[in-house]
């Protein structure tokens, strides 16, 4: 019968049959491709075959190149590999189906996509043993390991890495020689020397200690660490005592790096959250410092960013990936447009009454919240973020970065640039300073100073606007977006050192890093509190902040 | 300054003889006409009207402390509202401790939000205040112990004018955030509430709400008075000074960071009595007293009725606050740009609020020169 079966042109034959006697049948609405039909008859097979039969079957199926053989093999293996007894054809259970269910929920073998739910009653499942199981095993092995795709193989390894039998570590072994990604390959070593750390040869374990000192993963440190512990007799799980120094050394040597890399990881969390409050804060620096405004409303600009960012993204449906990059700039445009108008209506009446100023500006953050409420309900929007965005860079196993934190300090870096450059090497720049350290004498040079003032909050607004694109990427965006964060950037303000770009950096990231580096210890909520507190008492040996204003501008306060 | 005299200065004032005869016709008018005037009549009080009154006459009061400070010493304090919480909550733990076994889960040492947190006995700072002496002590204690503190840090290294008020923001926020801490002992998000009685009282009944109501206008015409001492004396002289000119104040020999703290301290304190006051009127004090935006709007009923003269601030305390009201069941979107509006228009037309206005006005018929508006502006 088995060989009836596999001659080809029998097995057409049966399909063709098969096809005109149901043709109306769902599953069989499309002609199966010459592959997928042999990956079916070699399946079909399973259900007669004896154990011994379904040993070379289940390699048959490892060598037939198909594009389901894991999905299938997996299915086997797990038990979800049944036939229907009318017709014999195979299927797949859902992954974690109920054995004793009263319907099951099949997939089909060839699509992999649901083939709907029929009564358990019509199907049988194909057994295993456990000689099969142990050969589905290592054959689902060697067929991840031997993927084109190295990310497959790299899976394998690690799976595999978690049951080091005999007959894995024989499989690594050979794979090891021919492995030509040398990710993999370190992979595969530093799987062997997990396998080797059992060998009865103490010169073996002894090497095999002594590549896995270079690695920084968990399990490794945990296996090692294993070798180091007295049990309660009083023996050791190694006997070797030179073993176990060396286990003892690597234990300490990698647990030193996981501590370095996770001081890293803090800082950089420290940075990344510092760098929300320096974009936050160097748009304060500029109303604040070198107009002396406190703008209150600086939230509310940055809040106005974020719905700009929202409002681009709707208007660009499908285009997550450029409407954030378009949103810079158009955020950019509607703070500051928002800021000159504030300016040309409130501010500019209020000049040199810095306590007036305040009220006032709070009173236009209350506005425009309500404004935008009215606008846009009070509910949240999220901005989606875009897949250049997401995900993690691992640098090493104990270090991985998320990329959307990454981006946020490289835009910082880059706005921060941007601001210097405008400051320091344009004719506005030149303006500005000169009105902020003089303006009588920047006005009898002929500066118009009202403009001057007004560019110059428009851009400490703008700049509110492009962060606010910054924070729509990290928070829901909602009327309050602005109030959560304005009172941590004026500390920061406040911290720096009034109207210097460079004290906003260095308070930002400070008090970005310190926040980070109290968590762990008090939460996130007594660290905030700690920051505070410190900033208060910091404020009472240096009551112009860390780089105070000098020279002639510092008289006017 | 004897007492008397003070009394007759204070009438000399006509500002001051509308306040206190406001205050003193509140005092006779409303337990008549919540207790006297029957339910069915138009003139009856409700107990909605009291407890609105109460609050109103309560804000009064931390818009006199903030307008001794800012109108008089120039001390913009951003965080107010945190001696007024923190009041509050000495308040709120004598309430607290006064439920006793009548809570949900009927414990008689431990009040519910305890109970619920699986605590075993009462934490060492809520000892004593289930003696409401000791309730009282501590609700002008705890204010004054952080401003002193506080201003003793802010004033003596010269912490002045934006940066005040910016730490001062700071540090009600950080209060905030601590009260927000269930592992405070402090009631968490919901804070304190259900209160059943203040001494013995019903705290459910109008009665004992027209008695709170008496005692909170007793007490704001008191603190009046007293702060108008402090102004009209020769210490609040020296204030005016160190408003107008700090530098030169400091360089005639006045030792300018104690009179600050002394003022600052003691506007602490009455603004600790105004929590105190409104917590039991009210039924409860929650993290959210201690937000920035409370405070911020205290300051902004100063400037609305106009600072430097009390019983402007005390006005418009009730003023906005009425407005708040009608506003928020009225038309509740338009609160917040009525607020902001009125935030820009007062500092931008009415520097001197509208005391100023109504004060103008009527200088003007008399065709005197406006004197209010003097020392808006350092002269420094």
């Amino acid at each position: 019968m088995s060989k009836f079966l596999l001659r080809p042109g029998v097995q057409w034959l049966l399909v063709l049959l098969l096809l005109a006697s149901r043709s109306a049948g769902p599953l069989y609405a499309q002609v199966p491709s010459p592959r997928d039909a042999a990956f079916l008859a070699t399946l079909g097979q399973l259900r007669d075959a004896s154990f011994p039969d379904k040993d070379n079957i289940v390699e048959q199926i490892a060598r037939s190149g198909h594009p389901n053989v894991e999905a299938v093999l997996t299915a086997f293996l797990q038990d979800r590999l049944y036939f229907r007894n009318q017709d014999q054809k195979i299927f797949l259970l859902k992954p974690g189906e109920d054995e004793d269910a009263s319907t099951y929920d099949l997939i089909d073998p060839i699509t992999l996509q649901s083939a709907g739910s029929a009564s358990s009653d019509g199907f049988t499942k194909i057994i295993t043993n456990n000689h099969l199981r142990r050969v589905l095993q290592e054959t689902l092995a060697r067929f991840r390991l031997s993927s084109t795709d190295a990310a497959v193989r790299m899976k394998a390894v690690r799976d595999m890495e978690r049951n080091l039998s005999d007959a894995n570590a024989q499989l690594l072994q050979e794979r090891s020689g021919v492995e030509t990604n040398p990710e993999v390959k370190k992979e595969i070593g530093i799987a062997l020397a997990l396998a080797a750390l059992n060998s009865p040869d103490a010169q073996a374990r002894l090497s095999a200690v002594s590549t896995l000192r270079h690695s920084l993963r968990q399990n490794v440190l945990n296996r090692l660490d294993d070798l180091v512990q007295k049990s309660p007799d009083g023996s050791f799980a190694e006997s070797d005592a030179g073993v176990r120094q060396a286990a003892a050394d690597a234990v300490i040597s990698i647990g030193r790096w996981r501590t370095f890399y996770s001081g890293i990881q803090t800082l950089f969390f420290g940075l990344s959250l510092g760098s929300v409050l320096v974009l936050i804060a160097i748009g304060l620096a500029i109303t604040f410092g070198v107009m002396g405004v406190i703008n209150m409303a600086h939230g509310e600009l940055m809040m106005l960013g974020a719905y700009t960012t929202y409002v681009v993204q709707v208007a660009m449906p499908g285009h997550p990936e450029t409407s954030i990059l378009v949103a810079i700039p158009a955020a950019f445009l509607v703070a500051a447009l928002a800021g000159i108008l504030i300016e040309r209506t409130v501010i500019r009446f209020l000049y040199g009454r810095p306590l007036e100023t305040l009220l006032a500006t709070f009173g236009v953050s209350l506005i425009l919240q309500q404004l935008v409420r009215s606008i846009f309900t009070a509910l949240n929007r999220s901005v989606a973020t875009p897949d250049w965005m997401s995900g993690t860079l691992q640098l090493n196993d104990a270090l991985s970065i998320t990329y959307n934190r990454l981006y946020i300090v490289i835009f910082t870096l880059l706005v921060f640039g941007a601001l210097l450059v405008v400051l320091k090497r344009t004719r506005l720049g030149l303006e500005i300073r000169a009105v902020s350290q003089n303006r009588s004498m920047a006005k009898a040079m002929g500066i118009r100073s009202e403009w001057v003032d007004a560019l110059t909050f428009g851009l400490g607004s703008g700049i509110a606007g492009v962060a606010g694109v910054a924070l729509s990427q990290l928070t829901n965006v909602n009327p309050n977006l602005g109030q959560s964060y304005i009172i941590d950037s004026f500390m920061v303000v406040v911290f720096g050192g009034v109207g210097n770009l460079w004290g906003a950096m260095v308070g930002g990231m400070s008090m970005g890093v310190v926040n980070e580096l109290l968590e762990p210890y008090s939460g996130a909520v007594l660290a905030k509190i700690f920051v505070l507190v410190a900033l208060i008492l910091f404020i009472q040996s240096r009551p112009r902040g860390l780089f105070p204003p000098t020279g002639r501008a510092s008289d006017n306060q | 300054m004897g007492k008397n005299m003070l009394w007759i200065s204070a009438w000399k004032d006509k500002g001051s003889r509308w306040f206190l005869g406001a205050l003193a016709l509140l005092f006779i008018a409303a337990p008549i006409l919540n207790q006297l005037v029957p339910a069915s009549s138009a003139f009856h009080l409700s107990t909605y009207g009291l407890t609105l009154i109460g609050k109103y006459l309560c804000y009064a009061l931390l818009a006199l402390t903030i307008d001794l400070i800012w109108g008089y010493c120039g001390i913009l304090s951003l965080g107010h509202a945190a001696f007024f919480a923190l009041g509050g909550y000495a308040m709120g733990m004598y309430l607290m401790r006064e439920i006793g076994p009548r809570g949900v889960y009927g414990n008689p040492i431990l009040p519910d939000f305890m109970v619920f947190l699986n605590w075993k006995s009462l934490p060492w700072f809520w000892h004593g205040f289930n003696h409401f002496w000791f309730a009282v002590i501590m609700i002008m204690l705890v204010p004054a112990a952080l401003a002193f503190v506080f201003g003793w840090l802010a004033f003596r290294s010269r912490v002045t004018g934006v940066y005040l008020s910016i730490i001062t923001q700071a540090l009600t926020y950080a209060l905030m955030l601590a009260f927000f801490r269930n592992d405070m002992g402090f009631g968490g998000n919901n804070g304190f509430t259900d209160f059943k009685d203040i001494l013995g009282f019903d705290l459910h009944s109008d009665r004992v709400h027209v008695a709170l109501l008496m005692i909170t206008a007793i007490v704001l015409a008191v603190s009046y008075l007293m702060c108008r001492a402090i102004v009209e004396s020769r210490a609040g002289r020296v204030l005016r000074a160190i408003r107008d000119a700090e530098s030169r104040t400091r360089f005639l020999g006045y030792r300018v960071e104690s009179y600050k703290l002394w003022v600052f301290v003691f506007s602490a304190i009455l603004a600790g009595i105004a929590g105190a006051l409104y917590v039991p009127q009210i039924g409860i004090i929650n993290p959210s007293e201690f937000s920035p935006i409370n405070s911020i709007e205290a300051v902004v009923w100063v400037a609305v009725g106009g600072r430097g003269t009390l019983y402007g601030a005390a006005a418009g305390a009730v003023l906005v606050n009425y407005a708040k009201t009608y506003f928020t069941t009225a038309i509740p979107e338009a609160w917040y740009y009525a607020l902001g509006a009125l935030f820009v228009l007062v500092t931008l037309f009415l520097p001197s609020g509208i005391i100023g206005l109504v004060r103008s006005r009527t200088n003007k018929q008399k065709g005197l020169r406006m004197q209010s508006d003097k020392g808006e502006r350092p002269i420094e």
